[in-house]
C-alpha cells in the first residue's frame, strides 16, 4: 500500500517534470540571431537547460526527492536508484554545491521532527558521498514539519511530506 | 511596587482569623475534589466557583492621565480582575448588571447587605489614583461578604502604561488568598505567530500579557522562528531561528531589542531552555544525524555534552532545583521520557505506557512533568519525577508543547487541527477539567509562560 502510493508521487513527479521540460525547449521561446550575423554557426545546438542548472538537474535525473517510511531514516532500493542518478550528475558537474533538505510530516512532535529531517538530509548525503560526491559540497539542513509539500492530514499527504530534497542554485 | 494601605489597626488580627476560615473550606473543597475520579494534589476545583463581586472603582479625582481618565482606569481595572478570575476557572462573577456603584467611603466600609442580596461570597473593591509623583496608584481591597468582613487589601504603584499590571496583581492577590495557590496573573506568554497557509507559513515570536493584551511582534517573520522560551529571570527569550539558512539557537534580549547566536558551531543546535538560575541553556545539537543534548553558560564558552547515544535525545528541562533534567529520547525505539542529573549522569528511562512520549517541561513546583503523549492524536499530560502518577489532561487532534505557568497550576499547551488550518493556544488546569482557548491576533505555537513579574 505504501509502496503503491510511494510510486504513484514518483509518477507525479515525473509527469511535472516532463511538462516543464517541454515548455523549456518551446523553440518561440528562443531569441532570434543578432543581426548581421554571418558565416557558418559554429556552435552546437542545445535546446535543453545550462548545464549545471537545476533545471539541467531536474532533467537528467529520476528525481531530486526521495520518499521514506514512517520514522525512519533508511533508504529503500527506489531511493538508491534516485540517489544514484543524483550521483552521476553531480560528479559529472563537480562545481556545484547543494542543499539537501530533510523533512518529516505532522504526525511528530516539533522538536523531535527537526531531529528526524536532519537524519533524513544526513542518510541521502551519506549515500551520495558513498557514490563519490564530495561532502564538502552538500549542506544538511532540517525543516522538520514546518514545510509540507502537501496540506492534508491524511495517509497520502505524509507519505509526499517525509521526504529529503536536493536542491541544487537556479 | 507593593505596600501595606494604613488603616484599619485591628485588621491583621481579623485576617488571621478569616484566614483560618478559608483554609477550611479550601480543605472541604479538596476531599471533593479527591473523591472525584481525577488524583493528585490539587486544591479546589470548579464544580462550585466562588462567587465573587467586583463592582468599578472609583476614584478620589476624576484626573486625565496618559492612560485615561482615572474614572474610566477604574472601570477597567475591575474589568481586568474579573476576566483574570473567570478564566482561572475557580470564580464565578457577578453579572455586570447587579453591580453596585461603590463611592470612595465605601471602598473601606463595604455595604455588605446590598452584596449579600446579589449572591456575592466575596467582594473586591478599590480606587484608582494619579498620583503627584506621574505615577498610578490601585489599592485593592477583599472582603468575605457573609462573614462581613475584610480579608486581605494591598496598594499598587505603577507607571501609567503599567495600569494593567496593578490589576493583573490585585487578581493575582484575591487568587492566592482564595485558592491556597501561587499568583499567575502579572506574567506574559511568549510563542510562536503563525499566519499563512502551511507550505508557506510566515512566523514570528511575539510576546503578550497572559491574558492576551500588550501584545507585539519580536521578529519579523523573514526567518522560520521556533520553541521560544523565557528565562527564569525574564530578561532574555532563547528561541531558534532559520536566519541565514542556519538552524541555530539565539538568545534576544527583551530590554534592547538585540540577538546573538548561543553556540556558534557548523551544526543544527535546537529545543533551548534554560537552567532555573537563568545561567545555563541546555538545547539539542545535531551532528551528522546524531542529536544529543548539551549545555553551555549563557555568557559563553565551550558546550558540555550531557548525552551520548545515537539515538535522538532532545526537549531538555531542568527541575526547579537545577539538580535534574527531564528529556525525551529514541534510544529505546519509540520517543520515551529519561531522566538524568544535570551533569548527564544516571539517565534513566521514566515513561513506560504504550505510544509515545514527548517534549516534557518540568513543573516550576517540581512536584509533576508535563508532556506529550503521542498515539492516535497527540495529548497533554502529566505525571511525577519518577514516573508514576501518569494522567491525560487533553483529547483532541494534535496538542502539543506543555508549558507550566509560575504556579504549576496551569499549563499552556497548542492546539493544531487536522489540513491546513493554523495552531492557536490553549491552556488547561493540573485536573484537566479547566480547558480555555488563549486570544491570539492570528495562529499561534510554542507557548512559553515568563515568571511572575516584579
Amino acid at each position: 500500500m505504501i509502496q503503491f502510493s510511494k510510486t504513484a508521487i514518483l509518477l507525479t513527479a515525473s509527469s511535472a517534470l516532463a511538462l516543464g521540460a517541454c515548455s523549456r525547449s518551446a523553440p518561440e521561446d528562443l531569441p532570434p540571431p543578432p543581426v548581421g550575423t554571418t558565416g557558418p554557426d559554429t556552435t552546437p545546438t542545445y535546446s535543453g537547460p545550462t548545464p549545471g542548472s537545476r533545471a539541467d538537474f531536474l532533467a537528467n535525473t529520476a528525481s531530486d526527492t526521495i520518499f521514506f517510511e514512517t520514522d525512519s531514516h533508511d533508504i529503500d532500493p527506489e531511493d538508491r536508484a534516485i540517489l544514484d542518478s543524483q550521483a552521476a550528475w553531480l560528479v559529472a558537474n563537480p562545481n556545484v554545491r547543494v542543499t539537501i533538505e530533510g523533512h518529516c510530516d505532522e504526525r511528530g512532535t516539533r522538536e523531535y521532527n527537526l531531529a528526524l529531517g536532519e537524519r533524513r538530509a544526513n542518510a541521502a548525503s551519506n549515500y551520495l558521498a558513498a557514490r563519490g560526491v564530495s561532502a564538502s559540497r552538500m549542506t544538511v539542513i532540517s525543516y522538520g514539519k514546518e514545510r509540507p509539500i502537501a496540506l492534508g492530514s491524511d495517509a497520502a499527504s505524509w507519505a509526499q511530506n517525509r521526504r529529503a530534497v536536493t536542491v541544487v542554485p537556479m | 511596587m507593593v505596600f501595606r494601605i494604613p488603616s484599619l489597626s485591628a485588621f491583621r488580627q481579623l485576617v488571621l482569623g478569616l484566614c483560618l476560615a478559608a483554609l477550611g473550606s479550601a480543605a472541604a473543597a479538596q476531599d471533593d475534589a479527591a473523591s472525584g475520579p481525577i488524583e493528585g494534589d490539587v486544591v479546589g476545583g470548579i464544580s462550585n466557583p466562588t462567587s465573587i463581586a467586583i463592582p468599578d472603582m472609583p476614584t478620589p479625582r476624576a484626573v486625565g492621565t496618559p492612560a485615561g481618565n482615572t474614572e474610566d482606569l477604574g472601570r477597567q481595572v475591575a474589568r481586568v480582575i474579573e476576566d483574570d478570575l473567570r478564566n482561572s476557572g475557580f470564580f464565578n462573577p457577578v453579572a455586570r448588571q447587579f453591580l453596585r456603584d461603590v463611592n470612595m467611603p465605601q471602598v473601606t466600609a463595604p455595604e455588605y447587605p446590598a452584596w449579600n442580596q446579589v449572591g456575592a461570597q466575596n467582594l473586591v473593591q478599590g480606587y484608582v489614583q494619579a498620583g503627584s509623583n506621574g505615577r498610578l496608584t490601585v489599592g485593592c481591597y477583599l472582603y468575605d461578604v457573609f462573614a462581613q468582613a475584610p480579608l486581605e487589601r494591598a496598594g499598587y504603584e505603577v507607571d501609567y502604561a503599567d495600569w494593567r499590571r496593578a490589576a493583573h496583581r490585585c487578581a493575582d492577590m484575591i487568587y492566592a488568598r482564595l485558592t491556597g495557590e501561587g499568583a499567575y496573573f502579572d506574567s506574559r506568554i511568549v510563542y510562536v505567530a503563525e499566519s499563512g497557509p502551511k507550505d508557506n507559513r510566515v512566523r514570528r515570536i511575539a510576546v503578550m500579557d497572559t491574558d492576551g493584551a500588550n501584545h507585539r511582534f519580536l521578529t519579523n517573520g523573514q526567518s522560520i522562528v521556533l520553541t521560544p522560551r523565557y528565562a527564569p529571570d525574564g530578561q532574555t527569550i532563547v528561541y531558534m531561528s532559520y536566519q541565514n539558512n542556519e538552524p541555530r539557537v539565539y538568545i534576544y534580549d527583551v530590554a534592547s531589542g538585540q540577538q546573538r547566536l548561543l553556540v556558534n558551531a557548523p551544526y543544527m543546535t535546537f529545543a533551548p531552555r534554560y537552567s532555573p538560575d537563568s545561567r545555563y541553556v541546555v538545547f539539542s545539537m545535531a551532528v551528522n544525524g546524531n542529536s544529543d543534548i548539551y549545555r553551555v553558560a549563557v555568557s559563553g564558552g565551550a558546550p558540555e555534552r550531557l548525552t551520548n547515544t545515537p539515538g535522538i535525545d532532545t526537549s531538555g528541562s531542568y527541575s526547579p532545583d537545577g539538580s535534574r533534567i527531564v528529556f525525551e529520547s529514541d534510544r529505546s525505539g519509540g520517543q520515551q521520557l529519561y531522566v538524568m542529573n544535570a551533569d548527564g549522569s544516571n539517565q534513566r528511562r521514566i515513561s513506560f505506557g504504550g505510544g509515545r512520549y514527548a517534549t516534557p517541561e518540568w513543573s516550576p513546583r517540581g512536584n509533576l512533568i508535563a508532556f506529550t503523549r503521542l498515539g492516535g492524536g497527540f495529548r497533554i499530560g502529566v505525571m511525577r519525577p519518577d514516573g508514576s502518577g501518569e494522567r491525560i489532561l487533553t483529547n483532541s487532534w494534535q496538542d502539543e508543547g506543555p508549558s507550566w505557568a509560575p504556579n504549576g497550576r496551569v499549563i499552556h499547551f497548542f492546539r493544531t487541527p487536522r489540513g491546513n488550518s493554523l495552531p492557536s493556544l490553549w491552556s488547561v488546569d493540573v485536573t484537566g477539567r479547566m480547558v480555555r482557548r488563549l486570544p491570539t491576533p492570528v495562529g499561534a505555537s510554542d507557548p512559553s509562560w515568563s515568571p511572575l513579574l516584579d
